[in-house]
């Protein structure tokens, strides 16, 4: 073992689970990290890749336990430690930082106390100084004024300040090795960027290595040295960041590249991967993947590759690398499969708008929410969610709204479709007001206008059947009256979003995310609407499954000429399926457009921030990270003037002001800012 | 804050009303006076006279809501509704069917109940948390499921049979105190020792197994994953992590049902012949008191409301999340 070798993982399985038909999440994976390097650990939900972080720490759920394996950290092997031995190694010299900062920090303790508390634990020195250490690391991972902030709960802190404080009590006991499970995945992009850049300065400084799960191949490409791809508890393919991005050995790698959205992919489908991870309580004898890989082989069936170096550099589990370092068999096919895609879908769709009369249009929407305080209640403020938003839809195109949590998207989806009642402004539907409709008048449009939501897990009664789910909106609106016209119905329905019949008869429960997503664009569609509010239908899922819906939805499109409203924070989404832009901030738009003028010449400063935080697979395409200082503020007291203006790098003494009009740099494109 | 705590006394006032004007309802128009006066006489041969001679013993003779007979606001005022019902707003309870001073009692026998009810919650309180506490830390051993076997019995016993066996042993086998009765000041303590005994005891299958699920809850949750990544013993976990965030709901449950001690316990107090509230209850009801029935269903909804309060307010203090919002 060379010396520059941090953790050495040999054959590591772990099992969950009962002892009789035990789920292997983990089976048998060897890793090398070195000193100071980033290692990625990729793969989709439920590959194995949390857990393998957990085996590490030793920190599995109660049913979990490591059956086989070594995992030597600097040559200690940490799985035959004693549990105290172990707790001395546990955020001392590898340390963890987690997913979801809003759930995983104490909600009673202040953050002071619970950086004190991992630095009691690690360092011998005397109990006075902790105070200034606390001090100290806080200010190391970057969160202003410390000395104020130590004594603030997790709920008065933001996302992205409370997985600072998360990163901050990893760093107590200087870790040689910090261990990042998906730790931007809950954060906004700006946010992500910032925490992402601050990973990178800390081991910069310290030395130290860093084990980073994700699942984001953008943030793969921007961080990693070294990557391992994940199927189904094993490990398919390591490589360096570089090559696998050049080459990506494995079907399944390459599958999940091109499964990815963006602009040059419009013209085409997205690939998708078919079929959905097998369950690992099961003896495979073959390849994992076998069953939905495109380039399978009759002994990738029966016989299970074994793991080959090629010469790349690259490691990989495949049969199609025959002998070590050989040449592949049959790799190009997906390659092929990629490029020769159609390439008509596009052309209906760029026509000139100005052709179709618009179908909605909506003219300075307000949704407040009023804030009420004192004895009485009496209203005291107002929190302005949605701040004039306008904006025209026509038939068979999509707007994309864009902006981060809590720029009040989700609440103008809402508003459009009278969900949530707007206070101000105009929404005409074909010429028809639908502000102020009473419920009753307004269900006359509900037909027409539809919404997918963002959580097909919540979006449904967990007690009815997908048939009456879907056969509901059919009932209720009097489409369909009667049950046997109704079941038709419901049957062509999930033949269009390309699923079996027999599931009618099945509880959501029953299906996995993307078929449950399916099964609720089937719901939507069951009225035959002209308009679709999507809800961030995809960020929920997977990237191959996401890659199945957006085909979909741009499927239905093109076949019944619907309109979207698409509410999203992915920019790659957007490039793929949107045909105009707007990017919304504290309740307003502050840019509009054609999607390629947007995407390839943002003007306004915070669309040319955010969209600076997007982490890039291509390297050439990079831009250099626009930092905004702090964050979002608050829409119940918006500041003077632009409100983007106490966060903008090109802020002028005149942005204080007043709100920029809207400046027309051409027909299709809008801008509010002054300084265009 | 103080804006809030003034707008739930605000709302309150409804409340009462409606308790009150039900329990008016229940009293006086269903179980009307001349049936009251017939139940205490005796069900047989009760003369025309002899109920009215009661009704006016007892102020019962008075029209319910309206009184033509008299004049300017005695119209008003000298009703059933008016002598008896709305007093209860300013804790003017009257006198009962026996003509003693309702206020009086309950100011003298509510000492006996809290006596007894202060030992039980207090002692009840730190044995269940204890005992949950240890069960969690062998949580999925023997320890584990021993336990709650042992706690889903307990539960399924009647509390009656907890009181019966408790004088049987203590009282009538070993003679270690008496089986029953009260005394006053300091000797009272050999009266107290049986009933809190028995009413703790009474208590731990219920009370553990909810602060058992309370603290498996909090221990499966992100943040304790936090803690041990950091490296934390699991003692260290348990103490400082779970059981702070677990007390929330605790110390709540605890506070709603502070202002319900004064009204002591029902069946625990007659059987053990002490002179609380509880027993006051039970023989009013007996002996078909209604004066006193309807003063202490009065003063349960007061009580009952300012335990709401208390508990939102308890809320704040230990939950930094919490504020209230007027």
């Amino acid at each position: 073992m060379s010396s520059d070798v941090l953790l050495e993982v040999t054959g590591l399985t772990t099992l969950l689970g009962d002892t009789v038909r035990p789920v292997r999440v983990v089976d048998g994976i060897d890793l090398e990290i070195r000193r100071g390097e980033t290692f990625v650990l990729l793969g989709e939900s439920g590959c194995g890749k949390s857990m393998t972080a957990l085996s590490l720490m030793r920190l599995l759920p109660p049913s979990g336990r490591v059956a086989a394996g070594a995992v030597r950290l600097d040559g200690t092997d940490l799985l035959r430690l004693t549990e105290a031995e172990m707790r001395q190694v546990r955020g001392g010299r590898m340390a963890m930082i987690f997913q979801e900062p809003q759930t995983s920090l104490n909600p009673v303790m202040s953050a002071g106390d619970q950086i004190a508390e991992a630095v009691r634990v690690h360092e011998g020195g005397s109990r006075d100084r902790t105070p200034a250490r606390v001090v100290e690391l806080m200010r190391a991972v970057g969160i202003p004024d410390p000395a104020r902030r130590v004594d603030e709960y997790p709920h008065q802190l933001s996302g992205g300040m409370k997985q600072r404080i998360m990163i901050a009590m990893a760093l107590a006991g200087d870790p040689q090795l910090l261990i990042a499970d998906e730790p931007t995945t809950a954060l906004d992009v700006t946010i992500q960027a910032q925490v992402l850049r601050l990973l990178k300065d800390l081991q910069a400084k310290t030395g130290m290595a860093v084990l980073l799960i994700t699942h984001d191949l953008g943030v793969v490409a921007e961080t990693a040295d070294r990557l391992a791809v994940m199927y189904a508890g094993q490990i398919l393919e390591t490589a360096t960041t570089d090559a696998f991005f050049a080459a990506p050995a494995h079907p399944y790698s390459r599958k999940l590249m091109e499964s990815l959205p963006g602009a040059d992919k419009r013209s085409a489908r997205l690939a998708v991967i078919p079929g959905r991870v097998p369950h690992l309580d099961q003896a495979f004898v073959g390849c994992r993947f076998a069953e939905r890989c495109y380039a399978v082989m009759p002994r990738c069936r029966d016989q299970a590759p074994v793991w080959r170096d090629l010469e790349t550099g690259q490691g990989v589990r495949c049969h199609l690398w025959g002998q070590a370092g050989g040449q592949p068999e049959g790799l190009t096919r997906g390659v092929a499969d990629a490029v020769a895609a159609p390439e008509t879908a596009l052309e209906g769709a760029s026509d000139p708008e100005a052709a179709a009369a618009s179908m909605l249009q909506v003219r300075d929407l307000k949704v407040h929410f009023p804030i009420h305080d004192g004895v009485f209640r009496r209203v005291v403020g107002q929190v302005r969610a949605v701040d004039g938003l306008t904006f025209d839809l026509t038939p068979g195109r999509t707007l994309a709204l864009v902006g981060e949590s809590g720029c009040g998207k989700t609440t103008a989806g809402k508003g459009i479709l009278q969900l949530t009642t707007p206070t101000g402004g105009s929404i005409r539907y074909r010429g028809d007001e639908l502000v102020g409709l009473g419920h009753r008048r307004m269900r006359l449009f509900r037909k027409d206008l539809q919404i997918i939501f963002q959580d097909p897990y919540a979006a449904m009664n967990p007690r009815m059947l997908v048939g009456d789910l879907i056969g509901e909106g059919l009932q209720a609106l009097g489409i369909e009256r009667s049950r046997a016209g109704r079941m038709r119905r419901v049957a062509e329905l999930l033949d269009l979003v390309g699923m079996d019949s027999d599931a009618v008869d099945r509880y959501p429960h029953e299906f996995s995310g993307g078929q449950r997503q399916r099964i609720c664009i089937a719901r939507a569609l069951a009225v035959e609407p002209k308009l679709i509010v999507c809800d961030e239908p995809t960020s929920a899922l997977d990237v191959s499954v996401q890659a199945q819906i957006l085909n979909l939805l741009k499927d239905l499109q093109d076949r019944l000429g619907l309109a979207y409203l698409f509410i999203t924070h992915d920019i790659s989404v957007v490039a793929y399926l949107a045909h105009e832009v707007a990017v919304m901030y504290l309740g307003r738009v502050v840019e509009r457009g054609r999607v390629d003028e947007i995407l390839d010449d943002p003007h306004h400063p915070y669309t040319r921030a955010l969209l600076s935080a997007v982490p890039v697979i291509d390297r050439d395409k990079r831009r250099s990270v626009i930092r905004l200082e702090g964050d979002m503020p608050s829409p119940s007291n918006p500041p003077s003037g632009c409100y983007f203006h106490p966060r903008c790098p090109d802020a002028v003494a005149a942005c204080a002001l007043s709100y920029p009009e809207e400046t027309h740099l051409s027909t299709t494109r809008l801008v509010h800012c002054l300084r265009v | 804050m103080t804006a809030y705590i003034i707008r739930r006394l605000i709302y309150a006032i409804p409340i009462l009303i409606g308790v009150n004007l039900i329990t008016f309802v229940l009293f006086f128009v269903v179980n009307a006076p001349d049936d009251m006066a017939r139940m205490h006489l005796g069900e047989k041969r009760v003369t025309e006279e002899a109920i009215q001679t009661w009704k006016q013993e007892h102020g019962y003779d008075r029209p319910l809501l309206y009184n033509p007979d008299a004049s300017g606001l005695g119209r008003f005022t000298e009703t059933i509704f008016f002598e008896k019902s709305i007093r209860l707003f300013v804790f003017d309870f009257g006198s009962s069917d026996n003509g003693r001073d309702i206020g009086y009692d309950i100011s003298q026998r509510m000492w006996p109940s809290l006596a007894i009810a202060i030992p039980v919650l207090l002692v009840g309180l730190s044995f269940n948390i204890s005992y949950a506490l240890f069960i969690v830390f062998f949580r999925a051993t023997y320890v584990d499921i021993g336990s709650v076997v042992l706690l889903v019995a307990m539960m399924s016993i009647s509390g009656l049979f907890y009181i019966i066996g408790g004088q049987f042993l203590l009282g009538k086998l070993f003679h270690l105190v008496p089986i029953s009765g009260y005394d006053t000041g300091v000797e009272a303590w050999k009266f107290l020792i049986l009933p809190v005994i028995v009413g703790v005891i009474g208590g731990i299958g219920a009370g553990t197994r909810w602060y058992r699920t309370l603290f498996l809850e909090e221990i499966s949750k992100d943040y304790v994953r936090t803690a041990r990544a950091k490296g934390l013993s699991e003692r260290r976990v348990l103490f400082r992590h779970v059981l702070q965030n677990a007390l929330i709901p605790i110390l709540t449950g605890v506070v709603v049902v502070l202002p319900l001690l004064f009204m002591g316990s029902l069946i625990s107090e007659s059987f053990f012949g002490i002179p609380g509230l509880g027993s006051y209850t039970i023989d009013a009801i007996n002996s078909q008191d209604f004066a006193i029935v309807r003063s202490m269903v009065f003063l349960g909804a007061v009580l009952y409301i300012v335990g709401l309060i208390l508990t939102d307010i308890s809320y704040t203090l230990v939950d930094p999340r919490v504020r209230l919002q007027p």
